[in-house]
């Protein structure tokens, strides 16, 4: 029959209409919009009904790779000094494929070697490709990628090229926004440190030993 | 997996043994193929297409080999890959040809798919394509100055002549390029030009070809015509596309499609990139599924690279999980929006975006960002998959996957609006589909059952069930229908790998920030959801690629266009390029 395959579609229209409402009135008593748990359930694999997210009232959760504009990290000692995760190595800087990244490194006046922290950091954010690639081979885990999209403003020249001081966050902001990558690097560095640490140790004992033994070589010419 | 084992070996020596003065094998080391003598090349590729079956031209492109060098060899190589349409590895073809007055026989004639592949190579390297019927500029405009490809060429605000620029660090104070140096010296104009009072100039050469065109159609009859541009401003061109098209009444008697409005020269960025750094630039090609375009580049990257980057079996699996997952994105989007352009305004398409939805959901828990995923990297993938993520991929494609495109096929397939819009529109023959080099959906929907996939298997698609779809009308309708088809097969695919997913790891070895890629050339394609998207890249043992050459699909597909207008109406033309799926982030890269 000419129009059945019309009104075959129709119906299809009529019950993802229908579902709206179905779906509002199941969710009544429960805040279906403008609460986490309804967004949530909007974006899982059983969502029927209204779809969308009334942006900016409603924000959809960000998962923990989710990657935006990078940002550095710095460690707060237990007297409140702030020390900069990063050592001014220039690989972000290298690996930038948009090469947005500029790193102003000193060297001690003295012995003229340089110092492990950058004078300035600047990211300029207009050119950043948010490809997260300074975050993924920065050795040290001091430049990581951000979760905040939120960085609108009124001027792009003064206010988009951001220098250390606007870039710097510290690490417990990390350990908030990714725990998973935070807790997985602290113990990669825990096991790196222990690992040091009982080499240090081996190496004390061998230099401990190395006198005894050289003792006991030096004797046995003479023997 | 190289060139060389791909190609029949057979076929080789044939063709040596037929034109023994003409071909001789390419001897570089890392380069596989043929050296064709300039003068022979109309009459191997005849032999090629009518005796040994490579009919389908699938890329050309042209590579400049210069150095500033005193006694440097300089030249402008134009590479060619044949394939059958039956399936197997490469024939490649190369014409050498000096950088002044370089002048090539052009194949468009014999594969008409080799037009506009031709016009590119003609606007950004200057060879000039013997023969061919319409030699225009394409991706820059008519009175652009200079072959922007060519390896001499500055462009404006040049910095340097490869990243990383030294002047990031260490002492890197930071300025804006354009605030430092408004109008660089790099800007060459044509002589006489002024760039302030720069008008618009009428297309006069467009408008001429038009009107060829149109007299080639009908001589009999002398009625009216009108030219009417539709674009670059329109919104049923998908971005900004420009189709002129010269109409008698509402019959369209020519059409010539005018791009590179979104043209920002990706390959020339590409060869000032690293190899690495390429990656996320891959992404912003076809914008809709940057999963594929990974999958292409890291595919020739690693064929150059050899064993040592060769992905571990979690990697390998994960990055097919991956492609297909695009695929049906990305075919989701084109089924709704070919509805939009019949006039279906929005409401399925919004059905398909929900879903399409939902798997961007998964691409931004995997690799933090929602269409600019960057995950792929040389010998395995960005990182692992995170907690739940699989369990979710799991119960998309079990549960709510199959039912949605179920009830999409309902919704649409059947409706007699839809089918009378476009049964019978569009239609492409087989034999024009392989002559045109169409890829993909388009080549499938008229009967071609040509998939790189099965034709040409790479990573581990030999070890999947699927069907190569194929429809065998090659309208429009077929068009749609071959995706609702393609997207049941991905979800086949998607459950054998889900149910073989591997543990382990996903990356061999370390992920170094600077790759050192052995000196030669390697063509790496995938199926991607457009079609055939292959990357020809040349490496001369340095950190950043020579050659890196992208073969778009869209772009390509869209030679076809003009034969799929002509003779319709004007209101067929929107639903015509509705169905090829263009992106123009890829036609004009």
């Amino acid at each position: 029959m000419y129009g059945l395959g019309i009104l075959k579609g129709m119906w299809v229209t009529l019950t993802h209409f229908i579902d709206s409402y179905v779906e509002d009135i199941k969710w009544l008593g429960r805040n279906r919009y403008y609460s986490k748990e309804g967004i949530q359930h909007r974006r899982s694999k059983d969502t029927k009904g209204i779809f969308t997210v009334q942006y900016p009232e409603e924000k959809l959760p960000v998962p923990e790779e989710f990657r935006f504009v990078p940002f550095l990290v710095y460690d707060v000692d237990e007297e409140g000094n702030k020390h900069d995760r990063c050592t001014s190595c220039g690989i972000c800087a290298k690996v930038c494929p948009p090469q947005c990244i500029w790193i102003v490194r000193t060297e001690d006046p003295v012995t003229k070697r340089p110092v492990p922290e950058p004078v300035d950091f600047f990211i300029d954010v207009d050119i950043c490709m948010n490809c997260g690639y300074c975050a993924e081979y920065c050795p040290f885990d001091a430049i990581k990628m951000d979760h905040d999209y939120e960085m609108a403003s009124f001027d792009r020249h003064a206010e988009h090229i951001f220098n250390k001081e606007k870039l710097s966050k510290p690490a417990s902001y990390y350990a908030g926004i990714r725990p998973t990558n935070y807790n997985r690097e602290e113990t990669l560095k825990a096991e790196e440190a222990a690992k040091k640490a009982a080499a240090a140790a081996a190496k004390a004992a061998a230099a401990a030993a190395k006198p005894a033994d050289g003792a006991a070589a030096g004797s046995t010419p003479a023997q | 997996m190289t060139e060389a084992t791909t190609a029949a070996p057979v076929e080789k020596s044939e063709l040596e043994k037929r034109f023994p003065d003409a071909v001789k094998a390419d001897a570089r080391p890392g380069y596989a193929g043929f050296l064709v003598d300039t003068s022979k090349l109309i009459e191997v590729a005849t032999a090629l297409r009518d005796e040994m079956g490579y009919d389908y031209l699938s890329s050309v492109t042209a590579v400049d080999y210069y150095s500033d060098a005193p006694n440097a060899e300089n030249f402008i190589e134009v590479v060619y890959h044949f394939y059958k349409s039956t399936g197997g590895g490469a024939l490649e073809l190369k014409v050498q040809t000096p950088r002044e007055n370089s002048t090539v026989p052009s194949l468009t004639p014999l594969y008409a798919g080799a037009d506009f592949q031709e016009r590119e190579a003609y606007d950004l390297y200057g060879v000039n394509f013997e023969g061919h019927p319409d030699q225009r500029r394409i991706l820059m405009w008519e009175g652009f100055a200079g072959y922007p490809m060519r390896k001499d060429w500055k462009e404006a605000y040049f910095e340097e002549e490869v990243k990383p620029f030294k002047n990031r660090w260490p002492e890197g104070q930071v300025y804006r390029i354009e605030d430092r140096n408004p109008f660089n010296k790099n800007n060459a104009y044509p002589q006489g030009f002024d760039p302030t009072g720069f008008k618009e100039t009428d297309d006069p050469k467009l408008y001429e070809v038009l009107e060829k065109a149109a007299r080639e159609y009908s001589e009999d009859i002398d009625t009216e015509q009108v030219v009417v541009n539709l674009g670059p401003q329109h919104p049923s061109t998908h971005g900004v596309f420009r189709m002129a098209v010269r109409l008698d009444g509402e019959t369209i008697v020519a059409l010539k499609p005018v791009m590179g409005y979104l043209h920002r020269n990706h390959e020339k960025i590409g060869e000032r990139n690293t190899w690495t750094m390429n990656m996320p630039f891959t992404d912003r090609l076809d914008y809709l599924s940057s999963m594929s375009n990974n999958f292409g580049y890291a595919l020739a990257v690693e064929k150059l690279m050899g064993d040592k980057a060769a992905p571990p079996e979690r990697a390998e699996y994960i990055r097919v999980i991956m492609a297909e997952l695009t695929r049906i994105s990305n075919h989701l989007w084109a089924i709704g929006f070919l509805l939009n352009d019949l006039g279906a305004f929005f409401t399925p398409a919004l059905y398909a975006i929900v879903e399409r939805e939902l798997i961007l959901d998964i691409f931004e828990a995997t690799t933090g960002s929602r269409m600019m995923c960057n995950y792929f990297r040389f010998g395995g993938v960005a990182r692992d998959l995170p907690e739940g993520v699989l369990e979710k991929i799991k119960s998309l494609v079990t549960e709510r996957l199959p039912r949605k495109i179920d009830e999409l096929d309902i919704y649409l397939s059947e409706n007699e609006l839809v089918r009378s819009r476009s049964e019978g529109i569009g239609v492409i023959t087989p034999e024009e589909a392989i002559a045109f080099s169409t890829a993909g959906p388009v080549l499938r929907a008229s009967g071609v059952p040509y998939d790189v996939r099965r034709a040409d298997p790479y990573s581990i698609y030999d070890r999947f069930k699927f069907d190569v779809t194929v429809r065998q009308h090659g309208d429009v309708y077929d068009r749609y229908m071959i995706r609702i088809d393609e997207m049941r097969q991905s979800l086949q695919i998607l459950n054998q790998a889900l149910k073989d997913l591997p543990g382990g790891e996903i990356m061999n070895g370390k992920n170094p920030y600077q790759v050192r890629v052995p000196a030669g050339e390697s063509y790496g394609r995938v199926e991607g959801p457009k079609g055939e998207l292959g990357f020809y890249i040349v490496s001369n043992g340095k950190g950043n690629p020579a050659r890196y050459h992208v073969r778009a699909p869209s772009f390509i597909n869209l030679t076809v266009l003009e034969k799929m207008c002509v003779g319709q109406k004007v209101a067929d033309v929107v639903v015509n390029l509705g169905s090829i799926d263009i992106v123009l982030g890829e036609v004009d890269r």
